[in-house]
């Protein structure tokens, strides 16, 4: 068992210096860290938080980025915000798509339906890039898993907003913020304090959206992460289990002859 | 090879054999005689197949969900992730299988550089080895490019443009591998038919390297021939299989660590963003296990020069069997080339390390020492260590160690035979 040992120590060490990479990017402030529910082997997700995750995203984020890869029965699904079909129906129908061509050859708009993909802000990159000032807001589907750091750095830039120090000079339209890479981003502060009202009666303070936007945005980013870590668990007692009985099998196999194993 | 006769006791089994020997090779295989002093580091033969028929069994199914289109590509990829029945988990095992993958056949490799398997009359064995690993390289590489996000088209970008470093034909023979003027459709496209051809060239060769296994037999922790079968082998099933199978075992617990609980963290994030030929990510960086060689292209100033280390850097290894003089095969018994081999290992390391980091400075410093250093052990240490270094005594059998006997009568035979051959 002792070379067992020296590989799980060579393993760490191969992949200490991977994660350094991380380290090595530098010169931002140390993230914001937050004990998310989804994190560690169990980690599921706080429906309530889904859902006001949800309304923040469509009432502050949805303005001008994209869940181009989302669908709305998505909102329906296990494992994430678990709205009702009739509550992800009636959140569909607020939008409208272009379907089509109808037997006459025509195109022609239509209440999105549950198999319809999230209606994007703008009709293409372009459009939407010349609405923010030459800056491109991302596509926020898989956006946790698109930036070193995942749901903390989220958390971070949307809590990061500061006062340029003294003797920075900002641009018009740029912003100063502690995480964001550079400390410069082109997107204004988007929350404030009661910014949206949420159903439930939780208090809309800047710090608690952030945390129910970013929750939302890992859910988007991982949308099967609550079955992974279920079927995770299952995989790895499984493994030990019949890592065990192997083991006692090749002990009784190998005492046929002198050798140890 | 020490098969005796083998005849089915079947009447039907008979008839099959006589007009294909399956079944003798059914039984060569099961009987086929093992040193019974192999340790866990050569359980890892057995591993490695393992995850080339996983990373052939996900491909084949990702493949028929993925489009491989640069408008459709990214979108595809988040379809098999959202909307593919356990999509994610065949995504998961197939990226994280690469790293395990890779992570399992540099300890295959470095095994063999401890106990010298790579030596007479192994040599054949040793080179098919490294094809497959070349193979493996440009499999990772060009299947890392497939989910066109940032990395991909970066990385493509960076790796292809390496063949325009050669002289004359340098710029004709890169647009001839984009299919254009850049990396675009056609590369993807061309990519995702040479990804999905290598892994079956790879098990041919497979097929090869266990065959070319099996004419001269297993080398072993102590690197002595063995007369094949005696009281040193045991048959391959069960005493073998069961113990790779529990190696395995061992094995899938960390990989499904990865898959479950750290999908990502082996990958970089901005393969997340979609690639975009206008704007070039802060860093960009192969994949962890194509970090030292990176690290030695980037050591060089002129950029052929650093194609041709790179290249060179496997290369020597090829060649590994005649630049090892020493005819002792393990390590064991040679106490200064252990501690060059592990200084090998340290080098590696390092140079994995300094070619995840931007080339500049001490960074760059490191890495041309390494790179320097890790073509000296095997141009300079090795040739001239083989000659000058004195072995400590060989034992006669792999018996007499295993089972603990009298060292001193098993050494009768000292290290004086081996010098006089030299």
């Amino acid at each position: 068992m002792k070379i067992f040992l020296k590989l799980i120590f060579l393993f760490v060490i191969i992949s200490s210096l991977i994660s350094s990479r991380a380290i090595a990017a530098g010169e931002q402030q140390e993230l914001l860290k937050v004990d998310w529910s989804f994190k560690s082997f169990f980690g599921k997700f706080d429906r309530a938080s889904l859902q006001r995750g949800y309304q923040v995203y469509t009432e502050v984020c949805a303005s001008c980025h994209s869940l181009k890869h989302l669908s709305y029965r998505n909102l329906a699904e296990k494992g994430g915000p678990e709205f009702t079909e009739l509550e992800a129906k009636a959140i569909a129908s607020n939008f409208e798509v272009t379907d089509g061509p109808n037997s006459d050859g025509e195109m022609f708009e239509r209440p999105a339906k549950l198999s319809d993909k999230f209606v994007m802000p703008y009709a293409n990159v372009q459009e939407a890039i010349a609405a923010n000032g030459g800056a491109y807001p991302p596509d926020m589907s898989v956006l946790v898993k698109a930036r070193k750091g995942g749901a903390n750095y989220i958390y971070s830039v949307l809590m990061g907003y500061d006062e340029p120090p003294a003797g920075m000079e900002l641009d018009d339209g740029v912003y100063y913020n502690k995480y964001m890479y550079g400390n410069k981003i082109k997107m204004s502060s988007p929350l404030d304090d009661d910014i949206v009202e949420y159903a439930d009666g939780t208090k809309a303070t800047i710090d608690q959206m952030a945390k129910d936007v970013t929750t939302f945005l890992q859910w988007t980013a991982e949308p099967h992460l609550e079955t992974r870590h279920k079927l995770g668990f299952r995989v790895i007692i499984y493994l030990s289990v019949l890592t065990v009985l192997v083991y006692f099998s090749m002990k009784k196999i190998w005492s046929r002859i002198e050798t140890k194993v | 090879m020490s098969d005796h006769e083998y005849t089915p006791k079947s009447k039907v089994g008979k008839w099959f054999n006589d007009r294909l020997p399956l079944l003798t090779l059914a039984n060569h295989l099961t009987d086929y005689p093992t040193p019974k002093n192999l340790n866990y580091w050569w359980t890892f033969g057995g591993i490695l197949t393992f995850c080339l028929i996983t990373q052939i069994i996900t491909g084949i199914v990702l493949g028929m969900h993925y489009v491989a289109h640069a408008d459709l590509a990214f979108q595809s990829v988040e379809h098999i992730m959202r909307d593919v029945n356990y999509g994610w988990l065949i995504r998961y095992v197939h990226a994280n299988g690469a790293s395990m993958f890779f992570l399992a056949v540099y300890i295959h490799i470095f095994r063999s550089l401890y106990y010298g398997s790579y030596k007479s009359p192994r040599e054949v064995i040793w080179i098919i080895g490294m094809l497959i690993y070349f193979l493996m390289m440009a499999t990772a590489f060009m299947g890392y490019v497939l989910p066109w996000g940032q990395m991909s088209f970066w990385g493509a970008t960076v790796i292809t443009n390496l063949f325009s470093a050669i002289p004359l034909v340098g710029e004709s023979i890169t647009n001839w591998l984009w299919g254009g003027y850049s990396v675009d459709n056609p590369t993807l496209t061309r990519f995702f038919s040479l990804h999905y051809l290598f892994p079956f060239l790879i098990l041919g060769l497979v097929v090869l390297h266990i065959w070319a296994l099996h004419v001269p037999g297993n080398n072993n922790p102590i690197g002595i021939d063995i007369k094949k079968p005696s009281k040193d082998t045991v048959p391959f099933h069960p005493y073998i299989v069961i113990k790779d199978a529990f190696a395995l075992l061992i094995f899938l617990l960390i990989f499904a660590f990865f898959v479950f609980f750290s999908p990502n963290i082996l990958g970089h994030a901005d393969n997340y963003i979609e690639a975009n030929p206008l704007v070039t990510p802060a860093h960009i960086v192969p994949e962890w296990y194509l970090l030292p060689f990176y690290a030695i292209l980037r050591s060089v100033p002129d950029k052929l020069l650093g194609v041709i280390a790179m290249f060179a850097a496997i290369f020597v290894l090829v060649i590994l069997p005649w630049l090892d003089t020493s005819k002792v095969r393990s390590t064991v018994f040679r106490p200064i080339y252990k501690q060059f081999y592990w200084f090998l290992v340290a080098d590696v390391l390092i140079l994995g390390y300094v070619g995840a980091m931007p080339a500049e400075g001490l960074y760059l410093l490191i890495a041309r020492v390494a790179t320097a250093y890790y073509f000296a052990h095997f141009l300079i240490i090795l040739p001239f260590l083989g000659l000058k270094e004195k072995t400590t005594p060989l034992p006669l059998s792999i018996t007499e160690p295993v089972l603990g006997g009298s060292a001193d009568m098993a050494m009768a035979r000292n290290n004086s035979d081996f010098k006089e051959k030299l």
